[in-house]
């Protein structure tokens, strides 16, 4: 008779831990937390952070007139310490133009486009991480705050579904690692709950500034999958799930990530 | 001309250490990286960085492949007196790049 009861029961724990675990609020962690105190010191101090470079640049290129209409990003916005503060935090944004959500990398090539008539900057490049990194410094201390638009819930959904999606020859979802394993190694690297409130980020492997996008790609190929490419809306999908996640964790663009 | 990250402090005592950070905006190219072609992207490396205090050298250094890009060098020195602090990092291509931050010592 008793053995009759734990059968289900078994069943029901089964059926409990096949779905992923979200991390609870107290539990969450920003990467920073899991780097060395010598990483770590590296990004609270300007003079070690080597993201400050990439600020540099884009301080530049924020007062650097361009396109056909020989504008700069300041002619129309003025100071960014004033007008961009809070924009990275708060993006991606629903873009009523095209109706669809757009990220601070999008925004920064439509501005070239449309106002600047300027050709859009290439993903990944050196100057639109210049601008966005710049852009992404005026919130730093800030809390990620995704905007409360309905219009945006379709898209999250989605990217919430493909965070949960198994991908790739290994057939893992990014949630069996950052939500079921953070804070475990997988080699000798620690695993984060990956959360997007750092970026762009300076990461020591790449020697260089990159943005949430080519880490994620860093993540498909892990997986052996293929990477979904640059400025596709699957990444803006996922970019608002990450931010919806991160909902209250303070910005520290420029990160420095291992 | 490549960015540069130097932190001097702008006042000091006399005779007080000094802690100097400097960062360049560098690739460090290794020569041993093959590019998408399968050549070796032939190498790039800032081979020398001298401090000079009020025209004389007080910190160099010698810089090898092995060294990260964005090289950052931290030394410290002995405030003497107001001056001019000079930066330059030399790289493989003979290129030069000179800063200078101010230090006012009372």
């Amino acid at each position: 008779m008793r053995a009759l009861w734990i059968l289900p029961g078994c069943a029901m724990l089964l059926a409990v831990t096949s779905a992923h675990a979200e991390i609870a609020a107290h539990e969450r962690k920003s990467g920073a937390e899991f780097m060395s105190p010598q990483t770590q010191a590296m990004q609270a101090d300007d003079a070690s952070n080597p993201g400050m470079l990439a600020v540099l640049d884009g301080e530049a290129a924020w007062n650097e007139k361009a396109g056909a209409a020989n504008k700069a990003c300041a002619d129309c916005h003025g100071a960014a310490e004033q007008s961009m503060k809070g924009v990275s935090a708060r993006y991606p944004a629903f873009n009523a133009a095209t109706s669809q959500p757009i990220d601070v990398a999008g925004q920064v090539n439509q501005c070239r486009t449309g106002r600047q008539q300027a050709q859009p900057l290439r993903a990944e490049s050196r100057e639109l991480l210049a601008l966005t990194t710049y852009i992404g410094l005026q919130s730093r201390g800030m809390s990620v705050a995704p905007p409360d638009d309905e219009r945006l819930t379709p898209f999250r959904e989605r990217g919430k579904a493909l965070f949960n999606q198994r991908l790739g020859q290994l057939n893992f979802s990014c949630a069996h690692c950052h939500e079921d394993n953070w804070g475990r190694k997988l080699g000798s690297a620690p695993i984060p709950q990956a959360h997007a409130n750092a970026y762009p980020i300076y990461r020591l492997e790449w020697q260089d500034v990159g943005s949430l996008q080519r880490r994620l790609r860093n993540c498909m190929s892990g997986v052996r999958a293929a990477p979904y490419s640059y400025g596709s809306i699957e990444f803006i999908e996922l970019e608002l799930f990450l931010a919806e996640r991160a909902r209250g964790m303070a910005v520290e663009t420029p990160g420095v990530r291992p | 001309m490549a960015r540069a990250l130097i932190n001097v402090p702008a006042k000091a005592k006399k005779g007080e250490i000094i802690e100097i950070k400097t960062m360049l905006s560098h690739p460090m190219e290794t020569g041993f990286r093959p590019a998408a072609d399968g050549k070796l992207v032939p190498r790039n490396i800032i081979k020398r960085f001298v401090c000079t205090y009020d025209g004389e050298a007080v910190f160099s250094a010698d810089l090898f492949p092995a060294i990260s890009a964005n090289p950052f060098l931290s030394f410290t020195l002995v405030a003497t007196n107001s001056g001019v602090i000079t930066f330059s990092w030399t790289d493989d291509n003979g290129q030069t790049q000179v800063q200078t931050a101010k230090i006012e010592v009372a």
